[in-house]
Parts: structure tokens; C-alpha cells; sequence
């Protein structure tokens, strides 16, 4: 197994916990997405298995890269790691690349650091990536400055830039949402033929579970800090067993839907994500949910089977698979 | 110079051309004003190494304390001295001592201010509490204690002022590159693997640069104007090298007999310390576009 992640914690030292005991595993050229909304952690948990937790967060718990334990490891040991064997695209490619240098440098960058390449030999390295990633004449945009280029290709050339070493695991948080819609499938393919090509394992960091279903093998849903339902994607979407996953899916807009004022309402989950330091003591969804029963307060959610490989932690998973929700009409996706 | 710590936008490369940038540049009224300023001593200073229209160390005691005229454009001083001489070459001194004391001080503090946001920490702790205790000792005072210490010297007089705006720059460098720390192309370059030495040096320094050299222009001026104070005391550039602010204290005990003669050398300062301001204002504004747009 590439990629083991075991009980793993994030949060201020002696303070609140924003990720809360998350455990997955990701095989060499398998991809997962990790869904949910703002706060719920899953930035973190990236940031996390690369060692880049913000100033004063710590981590615990246990994230193993080909059975070498990371947590714990001294900075220059993760460097060393860091855009060799893990790579990370960020959500932001305007504010990702440095303005005041040449897009071919800092492309060139992983390379010479570690790999040692000589100037020449990275540049020229360089520009092969950018043809690859869909660069139109990559040779003269190596001297092009990132505000000459448009949000795609910037995105195009964080994406040559995380793969120049060739990484194992390759953690892309939201990388088409600051993007034009039209562009946002484009970068999306590309990311996921480059994952298939160069066999990477790919974590997909999306608050979008319409993208997620159409672009990654599996499926893990996080709430407040907790994974509350995980398994395969065609399997999950086709039986969305968490309430909260329900939730999210019948917020999506769909094409068609509310349109003459024919279709049904868009929907909403009632209430907000909890704050980290009011989490209510059982499961975290209980005070939206509207299946939540008192019981559920004190529940300590724990995953549940629906089907082999798909489990949620929902403590009335029998009445939240009954609902109409959990069983979504059209496929995933507008 | 109001707010000094506000991090300074990075300069976007080639944005519009250097024509433009040079349209802007001389479109902005201070910065113009300033760098007319700033030229004109410096022009002064560099002709004095080549010529001057007399000799600015020559007594000539029968023709001491005369008012300007077609041979002495600005007089001559009580010992025969021609006044346009000694302010020439005295520019040459002040202007010397302030860029060999801005490097000393732009160096050390932005090294030191760089550390502190590098490493965080109790490094930064330190670094901080030592500039505090900087800023608190009063400068005179250390030049004082410097010249007593190794004796009154243009080098001495250096390594004070130098000394002096160390703590400035340590805090200048420090908030800018800790605005540049927290932007996510660092974060990024953090995923490619970098040490903070190379995220330091690559992308921290050149962004907070133009905050720095902002900074620099005007601890240029307050190091002409400590210069003159300190060769006013004594303590810095000593006879017979000309300096404006021996020219001053020479002037003191004639105050009523010949008043042009402190009035030059005032001028003098007066002019280059405006002019740097000036130009470090208006530099301010065209390096951060923010400003400029606003405009």
C-alpha cells in the first residue's frame, strides 16, 4: 500500500481538533476524493500528509508513505520528499506561482533541487512538461511571467510543476475551483490522464461532489473532522447511505431542475457546520440531521457496512438508506 | 513618511514596459521633485572629485570672510576657504558616509530580519527584544560612546550611524517578509521541497525588496543628517576634511559677523534630506500599484 493513513489528528496544540481520527489508504495509481464543505478538515488533512501544517498545528496519528512513518520525520527528511515523491497542486494558481519569476524557472525548480539537474538540462526538462500539460508554444512561455498567462495555464503550469519529479502521490486541493467552468474539465482530464499515465496515486480534495463522482475511484466523505462515509464511487452515489452525503447531493444543482418553476426546490441542509470548539459529544451531524433521533447525540459514530467497501457512520443507517434521497435519479453531476 | 511597515507591493516584472514605468515615474510630482534634489548634490559630489573651483583645503588668511562674488560664488570662510569648494566635497563626505552606513545597517538588519521571519521561534524572540533595546538606546549617546571608546573618525562615525538604523531595517524586513511567508506561492514552493534558506533568499527577498529599498532612501537621509551632527560635535569627520556640519560649527561663533556662512551648509542638509524623502515618498508610490491606480 502506497499510502496508509491511521487515526490521524490535526489540530492547535492542547487546543480543538479540526480533523479528528481520519483513516484511509490509497494504492499506488488509485485515486481518492475527499468531500466536504469549508472547515470540515479536509485541507488540512492534505496539508497534513505533506508536513505543511500552519504554525502551531500539530499532527498525530500515523501517515505512512510506502511503510515509512512521515509523522515525526525532521523538516529536511519531508523536504526531501516534498515535490519528489509527494507533490500538491493548490486552489489558487494566481496567488500559487511566484509573480516575479519566469514560469519555466519555477517549473524547472523540483528538478534542480532534486534531482540536481543542471540549468540547461531542468529548462529543457521544463519545457517538455509544459508541452505535456497542454502549453501552446511551451518553449517561448518558459520566460513568460505568471501574469501574462491566464488562470488555466497557470493551473497547467502548477500541474507541470508537481509532476516534474515524477511524485508517488500527487494531492490536488481543489484545483479547479478558482477556475472558469469551461476550463475547470479541461484541467480536470488532464490531471486525471496524467494520473493514469504516469501511474500516481491521486487525492482529490473537492467540496464539488458532483466532480468527485465523475473523476476519482473512490469516495470518502468528511464531516466536522470525521469521515462519515467512504467506498467505492459508482457504488456510494449509487446508494448515498449518510445523511449528510445525502444532504450534499440533493444541494447540487442539476440542469433542467427548477427551471419554469417545474422541477423540485434546490435544497439546502438546514443549520451550519459546527464550530471546532462546539462539537456536540456524539455524532457530529445529529443537530441537522433530519433523521437524528436523542440517541444520536451520544453516539460515538463508527463506520457501518452498507455493502462490502462501502460503509458510512450513521447510527440509523437502515432509515437513511430508506429515504428517497440515497437513491439519486440522475448520475452524478449536472 | 507615514506608514513604514506596510509591506510594499512586489514589483510586477516589465508590468506595462519600462517606458511607462518611467512615464509614471516622472509624472509623480515628489518623486521628481526628490530625485531633482538627490541629483544635484550627488552631481555635486561626483564633479568635486574632478573639480572644484578652488582648492577646498587652501588658507588663504588675506582672503578670509569675503561675500560671494564672481571668483567665490558663495564667499569664502574665516580661514580664506572658498565656500562652493568645501560644500562640493563635503557632499562627496556626506554622501559617502550615508552609503557606506545604509549598507552597513541595510545588511545587517535585513539579515537579521529575515532570520527572525525564517526561523520564528526564540530566534525571532531575540532578534525582536535586541532591536527594541536598539531603538531605545539613544543614538547620539552611541556615537559618543564610539568615539570615545576608538577615537573620532569618518569610520567610526559610519559604524554608529550604521549601527543606528540596524533595528529600523530588522523591523521593516521582519513584518515585510513575514506578509511574504504567509502568501501561498511560498506554501507551494514548501511543497517542491524547499528549505526556508532557498524560500528565503528566492522568493521572500526579492518581494520585500522594494519595501527595503523604500526604507533605504529614507535612512539615507537621516544618516546625512547624522553625519552632519556628529561632525557638528566633533565626532565624526575631522578637519581638514571638509564636512557640512563642521562648516556649521565653524560658522556658529561668526553667527552675526557672516551668516551666509552657516547659511549654506544648512542648506546643504536641508536639501539633500528633502530631496531623499521626497524621492523615498514617490518611490513608494510607483512601487506599489495599489497606491498608484488609487490616484
Amino acid at each position: 500500500m502506497l499510502l496508509q493513513v491511521e487515526n490521524l489528528r490535526v489540530g492547535l496544540a492542547g487546543g480543538p481538533e479540526a480533523v479528528r481520527g481520519v483513516s484511509f489508504e490509497l494504492a499506488a495509481g488509485d485515486t481518492l476524493g475527499l468531500v466536504g464543505e469549508s472547515g470540515c478538515g479536509k485541507s488540512l488533512t492534505a496539508l497534513a500528509l505533506l508536513g505543511l501544517l500552519p504554525e502551531g498545528m500539530a499532527a498525530t496519528g500515523s501517515i505512512r508513505l510506502a511503510g515509512r512513518e512521515l509523522l515525526g520525520l525532521p523538516e529536511r527528511a519531508l523536504a526531501g520528499l516534498r515535490g519528489d515523491r509527494l507533490a500538491m497542486i493548490f486552489q489558487e494558481p494566481m496567488t500559487a506561482l511566484n509573480p516575479l519569476h519566469p514560469v519555466g524557472r519555477q517549473v524547472a525548480e523540483p528538478l534542480r533541487r532534486h534531482r540536481g539537474l543542471s540549468r540547461a538540462a531542468a529548462r529543457l526538462a521544463a519545457k517538455r512538461l509544459l508541452d505535456r500539460v497542454g502549453i501552446p508554444n511551451a518553449e517561448r512561455r518558459l520566460d513568460a511571467y505568471p501574469h501574462e498567462l491566464s488562470g488555466g495555464q497557470r493551473q497547467r503550469v502548477m500541474i507541470a510543476m508537481a509532476l516534474a519529479c515524477g511524485p508517488d502521490l500527487l494531492v490536488a486541493d481543489e484545483p479547479t475551483t478558482a477556475l472558469d467552468v469551461t476550463v475547470q474539465r479541461q484541467i480536470l482530464d488532464l490531471l486525471l490522464e496524467l494520473v493514469e499515465e504516469r501511474g500516481m496515486a491521486l487525492l482529490l480534495i473537492s467540496h464539488d461532489l458532483g466532480l468527485i463522482g465523475e473523476s476519482v475511484r473512490r469516495v470518502a466523505v468528511m464531516y466536522a473532522g470525521l469521515l462519515v462515509e467512504r467506498g467505492p464511487a459508482e457504488r456510494l452515489f449509487r446508494r448515498l447511505a449518510h445523511p449528510y452525503s445525502q444532504g450534499l447531493f440533493a444541494a447540487l444543482p442539476r440542469l433542467g431542475a427548477g427551471a419554469g418553476g417545474q422541477g423540485p426546490r434546490l435544497s439546502t441542509i438546514p443549520g451550519r457546520v459546527p464550530a471546532l470548539t462546539a462539537l456536540p459529544p456524539g455524532c457530529p451531524f445529529a443537530p441537522r440531521c433530519p433523521l437524528a433521533e436523542p440517541a444520536c447525540a451520544d453516539w460515538a459514530p463508527e463506520a457501518l457496512a452498507v455493502e462490502p467497501g462501502h460503509a458510512a457512520a450513521c447510527r440509523r443507517l437502515e432509515a437513511a438508506l430508506a429515504r428517497p434521497e440515497a437513491r439519486p435519479q440522475a448520475g452524478p453531476g449536472p | 513618511m507615514s506608514d513604514l511597515t506596510r509591506p510594499v507591493a512586489p514589483l510586477a516584472p516589465a508590468q506595462g514596459g519600462p517606458r511607462l514605468a518611467l512615464r509614471r515615474a516622472l509624472g509623480h510630482p515628489s518623486f521628481l521633485a526628490g530625485a531633482v534634489l538627490t541629483g544635484l548634490v550627488l552631481l555635486a559630489g561626483l564633479v568635486s572629485l574632478l573639480w572644484t573651483p578652488h582648492s577646498a583645503t587652501e588658507i588663504q588668511v588675506f582672503n578670509r570672510l569675503r561675500p560671494p562674488s564672481g571668483t567665490h560664488w558663495l564667499g569664502t570662510d574665516m580661514l580664506g576657504r572658498d565656500v562652493a569648494s568645501l560644500l562640493m566635497v563635503g557632499a562627496r563626505n556626506s554622501l559617502l558616509v550615508a552609503v557606506a552606513a545604509v549598507t552597513l545597517g541595510l545588511s545587517l538588519g535585513v539579515f537579521l530580519g529575515l532570520l527572525a521571519a525564517a526561523l520564528k521561534g526564540w530566534v525571532e524572540e531575540l532578534i525582536l527584544r535586541l532591536a527594541d533595546f536598539g531603538f531605545a538606546f539613544p543614538s547620539i549617546l552611541l556615537a559618543v560612546l564610539i568615539a570615545a571608546v576608538f577615537g573620532p573618525s569618518t569610520t567610526n562615525a559610519v559604524i554608529a550611524i550604521g549601527l543606528f538604523s540596524v533595528p529600523v531595517f530588522v523591523r521593516v524586513a521582519r513584518a515585510a517578509a513575514k506578509a511574504v511567508w504567509a502568501r501561498e506561492f511560498v506554501l507551494a514552493a514548501r511543497a517542491c521541497g524547499k528549505g526556508r534558506l532557498r524560500i528565503t533568499l528566492e522568493h521572500i527577498l526579492p518581494n520585500v525588496a522594494p519595501t527595503l529599498i523604500v526604507q533605504a532612501t529614507i535612512q539615507f537621509a537621516i544618516a546625512i543628517l547624522a553625519e552632519a551632527a556628529l561632525s557638528y560635535l566633533g565626532l565624526g569627520t575631522q578637519p581638514p576634511q571638509p564636512s557640512w556640519g563642521r562648516m556649521l560649527n565653524e560658522a556658529q561663533t561668526l553667527i552675526w559677523q557672516a551668516p551666509l556662512l552657516a547659511v549654506f551648509p544648512g542648506l546643504a542638509i536641508a536639501v539633500s534630506v528633502l530631496g531623499l524623502n521626497l524621492l523615498g515618498d514617490g518611490l513608494r508610490d510607483l512601487l506599489d500599484p495599489r497606491l498608484s491606480e488609487r490616484r
